[in-house]
């Protein structure tokens, strides 16, 4: 989820709204108890639910990764050895790598190619309310489908992809059966899936950023790109932050579109870090190291994005 | 402007809407390949299909429902989704009438804590989740996929959100009325908000219907999964049966298509407004 609209709100929640009349006279004791009464019955429905099924899970994960744990026999304490064991563990590097690799790959393209499109459709076209639709309808389909379908449409021998690329002479690679296109085959599936998404983001910031300023420039004979990068692109900084923040959140997550497609293959080639937890937990047994694993992730996604909100200053404009 | 820089214009206009549609084509020609390939039997390893397929039939349909239990898998999907839609949409907005109305000393720090639970990777969650669901017999039960999507701190945030633009003196007047908050929430925030309660709706059914790791997780029984899960199953069946599993792909997509057609101004509102409103 969003951090900057977290952050916003965070600060919005601590300056306190004006409490409704009632609540601001001084109620008698049996008025009180009904007050709470009614926080109560409003809020536990849904606190109920948070503290038994995120906050209590995600501290017992904490406890959880301190021991040696098969799931069914008892816990055994380790201390800190799984952490230790992991960030010397060849194989874990690999799969935060091949998660950067992920990363690397994937946010250039949906970024570059979701700006393309929002500039595109910002223009007063005929028909481009349609088109939004159609650039964003992969962004509602679900990513087992998504990564399903790519599968096919890259099947290295009869899949459509190679089959056309065979009409002009080139010899395609074998895609996700290939250690080495099998990272590509994801990125590009997942920027197909995620170009909508990233379009409509900033379509949100081009529609706020003031015509005045497009005038201005024009009338001083500034051309099409000149009013790119000196007014769209900083203008639009904000947005642009927004979207690398959560792309780089949800990319050290990615899982379905791996699972799917490569289950980590072929030859690990394709292992990221959140498969890695589930073969952990499910295959291998070793759910103490998987939530060890899982806590190193979580603190590597939370010091990536500490480092983006500090380096922000230094290049967006929030005028 | 001159005639040379109109029809500049015109070209530059005709160059953009080129470059457009042949994007959409590239982004919608995925989808159409889906269909083709469900109608086309015998799509398999050994032959590419046509475009226009020589011999179209639904039969790879038929085998999807004759081979596994499809019909029962969506009801699952259905009752799923449902269930955690509506469960999600009625706990957050009651959760949000407290943080919008009823003030009580330590409100902001259990909002903070709301929020920060968005920040939590789900992967986190998920050995303690698992057994703890073992723990309360919940594996292979609707129970144990609805239960961890009930609180959702996106959607106490986003309720709660619109709840602060209604003004205050429309719950004085109720008040003065003899209206109590249980009248106020019903009878006054609900109908005022209902766009973000649609927008909510439409994301909480969205999410859950394509959600994937927790289900399969939890769901290990084929009688109990997903479509989603039970589509990544079916790979593993039919790995080389590409007009089965494409005519799975399609009845997945379907209820979802149907829902953006309905519901595409909530669903685009809600993208461009988890950005920076």
């Amino acid at each position: 989820m969003s951090t900057i609209t977290l952050r916003a709100a965070a600060a919005e929640a601590s300056v306190s709204a004006p409490p409704p009349a009632a609540a601001r006279r001084k109620a008698p004791k049996g008025k009180r108890l009904k007050y709470a009464l009614t926080i109560a019955v409003f809020l536990l429905p849904s606190l109920i639910p948070l503290v038994m099924f995120v906050l209590g899970p995600m501290v017992s994960a904490a406890w959880t990764s301190l021991h040696s744990w098969n799931l069914i026999g008892p816990m055994q304490w380790v201390g800190l050895g799984n952490y230790a064991f992991l960030l010397t563990d060849p194989a874990t590097h690999q799969a935060f790598l091949h998660t950067v690799y992920y990363i690397v790959g994937y946010l250039p393209l949906v970024y570059v190619g979701g700006l393309a499109l929002a500039l595109a459709l910002n223009t007063a076209l005929k028909g481009r309310a349609f088109l939004r639709g159609v650039y964003f309808l992969p962004v509602i389909t679900s990513w087992v489908v998504v990564a399903l379908v790519w599968r096919w449409l890259l099947n290295p021998s009869t899949g459509v992809v190679n089959t056309v690329l065979a009409w002009f002479g080139i010899e395609g690679p074998g895609w996700w059966a290939d250690p080495a296109w099998a990272m590509p085959s994801i990125i590009l599936a997942s920027a197909w899936k995620d170009l909508g998404f990233v379009m409509v983001l900033l379509l949100a910031g081009l529609q706020a950023i003031n015509p005045d300023l497009y005038e201005a420039a024009e009338l001083d004979g500034a051309g099409w790109w000149r009013r790119l990068f000196s007014i769209t692109l900083p203008m639009l900084s904000p947005s642009t932050f927004f979207v690398i923040v959560l792309s780089l959140i949800n990319g050290f997550q990615v899982f379905d579109q791996v699972y799917v497609m490569t289950g980590g293959g072929p030859n690990n080639a394709s292992q990221v870090v959140v498969q890695q937890v589930y073969d952990l937990t499910f295959r291998y047994g070793q759910a103490g190291m998987a939530s060890a694993l899982s806590w190193l992730l979580f603190f590597v996604i939370l010091i990536v994005t500490l480092i983006q909100f500090y380096g922000q200053r230094r290049w967006v404009n929030y005028d | 402007m001159t005639s040379t820089a109109l029809k500049n214009s015109t070209l530059r206009r005709t160059a953009l809407y080129v470059v457009l549609i042949a994007g959409a084509l590239i982004m919608v020609f995925p989808f159409v390949w889906t269909v083709v390939t469900s109608i086309t039997p015998g799509a398999t390893l050994t032959t590419t299909p046509k475009i226009i397929p020589d011999d179209p039939s639904l039969a790879p349909y038929f085998e999807l429902f004759d081979r596994v239990p499809f019909a029962r898998v969506i009801m699952n999907s259905l009752l799923i989704a449902g269930a955690s839609t509506i469960l999600q949409v009625v706990t957050s907005a009651m959760a949000a009438y407290v943080f919008a109305r009823l003030p009580f000393p330590g409100r902001g720090a259990i909002f903070v804590v709301y929020l920060a639970t968005m920040m939590i990777p789900f992967q986190v969650l998920i050995v303690p989740l698992f057994a703890e669901m073992k723990t309360l017999g919940l594996i292979n039960t609707y129970w144990g996929a609805i239960l961890p999507t009930i609180a959702s701190a996106f959607g106490v945030f986003l309720l709660r959100q619109a709840m602060s633009t209604v003004p205050y003196d429309l719950d004085q007047a109720a008040t003065l009325d003899g209206a109590g908050h249980f009248r106020i929430f019903f009878q006054i925030m609900l109908p005022l908000i209902r766009p973000a309660l649609a927008t909510l709706t439409v994301f909480a059914f969205l999410n859950t219907w394509n959600s994937f790791l927790w289900p399969l997780i939890i769901l290990r029984d084929p009688l109990m999964q997903t479509l989603p899960v039970a589509l990544s199953s079916l790979q593993g069946q039919f790995s080389t049966q590409w007009d089965v599993l494409m005519a799975g792909s399609v009845i997945s997509i379907i209820p979802m298509f149907a829902l953006y057609v309905f519901a595409q101004k909530y669903i685009v509102q809600g993208v461009a407004g988890t950005g920076l409103k």
